[in-house]
């Protein structure tokens, strides 16, 4: 019983980081109706500019913190700026490509400067672990947790009672109306992957403080899970991508420690699989009829 | 098509014929007439692999100097002088055939060779035809000694496990034993099969058997589920990365089980922040060059001199199996390779890597080598 609940707790805090990133994926594609298969690689990113700041540049803790979340928040700006919005009106796969050439570029560029050696990096945050009974959590997992409730909370306030966030859902349901109605598009854009992007060092940051080591390509597997759990909840939906994303953390989980480690990742497609058969729109997505 | 074949293969096999005729005519003429014995070297010194080969030849260097300066190789009633010929085989099969070749023509009398167990399989069925000595230092492949011309120095990869397994179960008296192994990769599936049944008979039990594949980065779920069994110790036969995800994480989870390992942990205590979560693993290295024990200072410090650089594993190995050779050589008093042969199942040899001897079928007997973490660093380990 108390192994079960340990392995919940373990699937949750991984689906906790996969639901932070899969909010990039959702939001963009809400957004922007495209893919950005470079998103993963801003976790990496943020991963290195925290140790960065605080191994080099010698940065107070919350410091070294905010300044990877801006510049993380800053890079997404700037790839939408450079990579995505020439081809705003371009077919949807020549965007896709750009998307994953991004992603290579990122990772090459970070393997120049740092080699693909992987560097030990000391975790910033030191919280003993609770235990409750028999049950031990370590100090890492409640920061997780914590950390990605007040994210996703402050996400769905934003969303729903501010002027942005209303502009945002505007542009998602219908560019054109919105651009009408005045409100600006490209700064709205730009808003959405600045937030996706911040996200995503958020990611970064719990990642590295986690395994405590960082290579040039740990942002592609988180990456790739965490667009299945977007695609899982429904894509374009931001309940959908932070359900989608503890959902496959559990299932994860479970299905490593009581079926087959070999498997899981067969099982945690093969659920996603299942999900697309039964409702194409992922769990939490709409139903939309595309007019021709 | 037929024909062109049959052609291929004659001509193919008149080739062989040539070279091996040509082969036997270096034998007597660079033989103990001239008062040297030539040793043929095979591995890789460029590609992928090339760290390897150029410890292993720089190792065989080292050891073939000092035997030299003091004398050289006592056989029958003459002094023979070691002289090293070193080919690169790329760690490839096709290059290594040809590097062999060479060799050959060059008249070598022994091979050290190969450095690699895939080059080293290309090569044994023709090594084997010539009937020369072949001894690779550091090939861990179970077929490379299938041959009886062929001798391994370096431990096989189910040699380890069954290693492991009698450390904990004997000599530590551990029965329930948890095992956390990479399933996607030959070394480390290799090593955790050898283990598990040299576990069981040995009397002891496997009570979790947990598996990740490569580039894992996330083992709470692997060891939540060893947390939550009778396990006494954890074998985890890894390479060093993955070794020092699973201790950290481990010491999170607040598990305090001893951890055993391979080989592959050898350099795990760079790969973590915190050196306090790898205390008192102990891993099996065939060579530490911090070892206090003369031989490997003294080693250490000759290598130093000469190559501005601290041996490894392969280094060690490459100097050992120099030493098995010569071994032979005394122990024969003759040069050929088919008393050489028949000396190597009698001949003892101290070498930095243990204290070998070598059976019928070609695999190596030796006191396993472990390393222990002590107070964040390496340090050596005799168990009997």
């Amino acid at each position: 019983m108390e192994s079960i609940i340990e392995q919940f707790i373990n699937g949750l805090r991984s689906g906790s980081i996969y639901a932070l990133i899969a909010l990039g994926y959702t939001m963009v594609y809400g957004i922007a109706k495209m893919i950005n298969f470079a998103h993963g690689d801003i976790i990496m990113v943020g991963a290195y500019v925290l140790y960065v700041s605080i191994t080099d540049f010698k940065m107070p803790v919350i410091a070294a913190v905010i300044f990877t979340i801006a510049i993380c928040a800053l890079l997404g700006i700037f790839i939408e700026k450079v990579a995505y919005k020439p081809l705003r009106k371009a077919p949807p796969l020549a965007v896709l490509i750009t998307a994953i050439g991004v992603s290579y570029l990122l990772q090459s560029v970070a393997q120049l400067i740092f080699t693909a050696n992987s560097i030990t990096f000391k975790s910033i945050i030191n919280l003993e672990a609770v235990h409750i009974g028999g049950i031990t959590i370590p100090g890492i997992t409640i920061v997780t947790l914590v950390v990605t409730s007040v994210c996703m909370i402050a996400l769905t306030l934003f969303i729903n009672k501010t002027k942005m966030g209303s502009a945002m859902r505007a542009v998602s349901e219908d560019k054109a109306a919105a651009q009408l109605m005045g409100i600006n598009v490209n700064r709205t854009i730009s808003v959405t992957f600045a937030i996706g992007s911040a996200l995503a060092a958020v990611a970064g940051i719990m990642f590295i403080c986690q395994f405590q080591s960082i290579k040039p390509t740990l942002g592609a597997l988180p990456g790739i899970k965490a667009f299945v759990a977007a695609v899982l909840g429904g894509i374009g939906s931001v309940p959908g991508a932070m359900l989608g994303g503890v959902l496959l953390g559990v299932i994860e989980s479970l299905s490593k420690a009581y079926l087959s480690t070999e498997l899981s990742d067969a099982i945690v497609f093969g659920v996603l699989v299942i999900v697309l058969l039964v409702k194409p729109s992922g769990l939490l997505g709409k139903n939309r009829i595309e007019k021709v | 098509m037929k024909k062109t074949l049959k052609k291929v293969v004659s001509l193919g096999l008149l080739g062989a014929l040539t070279v091996a005729s040509l082969a036997g005519c270096g034998t007597k003429n660079t033989g103990a007439g001239d008062g040297t014995f030539l040793i043929g070297g095979l591995g890789p010194l460029t590609g992928a692999a090339a760290s390897y080969g150029i410890s292993v030849k720089q190792g065989a260097e080292v050891a073939i100097d000092e035997i030299n300066a003091a004398g050289g190789a006592k056989v029958g009633d003459t002094s023979l002088q070691l002289k090293l010929q070193f080919e690169d085989d790329e760690a490839d099969g096709d290059t290594a055939s040809a590097a062999y070749n060479t060799l050959m023509d060059k008249g070598i009398q022994a091979l050290l060779g190969t450095v690699t167990s895939g080059a080293g399989l290309a090569i044994a069925d023709q090594t084997n035809a010539d009937g020369i000595l072949q001894i690779t230092p550091s090939g861990s492949a179970k077929d490379l000694t299938k041959n009886p011309n062929a001798f391994r120095l370096c431990f096989t990869d189910p040699l380890q496990g069954e290693t492991m397994a009698k450390y904990a179960v004997e000599t530590l008296g551990l029965k329930k034993v948890a095992l956390l192994y990479n399933n996607s990769d030959d070394y480390s599936t290799g090593v955790a099969e050898a283990f598990e049944s040299k576990v069981k008979e040995l009397g002891g039990e496997v009570v979790a058997k947990e598996a990740f594949v490569t580039d894992a980065v996330d083992f709470n779920t692997q060891l939540t589920s060893i947390k939550g069994t009778d396990a006494q110790i954890i074998f985890a036969p890894v390479y060093y990365q993955d070794a020092a995800y699973i201790t950290t994480q481990a010491s999170e989870l607040g598990m305090t089980l001893p951890f055993i390992g391979s080989d592959g942990w050898d350099g795990v205590l760079d790969k973590v922040v915190d050196k306090k979560v790898l205390e008192g693993a102990v891993f099996l290295s065939p060579f530490l060059a911090t070892d206090p024990d003369t031989a490997v200072q003294s080693f250490v410090t000759k290598y130093k001199e000469k190559y501005d650089a601290t041996p490894d594993q392969f280094a060690a190995d490459g100097y050992d199996t120099v030493y098995v050779i010569k071994a032979a050589l005394e122990k024969a008093g003759k040069t050929d390779s088919k008393d050489l042969i028949k000396a190597m199942t009698e001949i003892e040899v101290k070498g930095l890597t243990g204290t070998v001897t070598f059976d019928a079928s070609g695999e190596p007997n030796k006191g396993a080598k472990f390393v222990e973490i002590k107070n964040g660093e390496y340090t050596s380990k005799t168990v009997e």
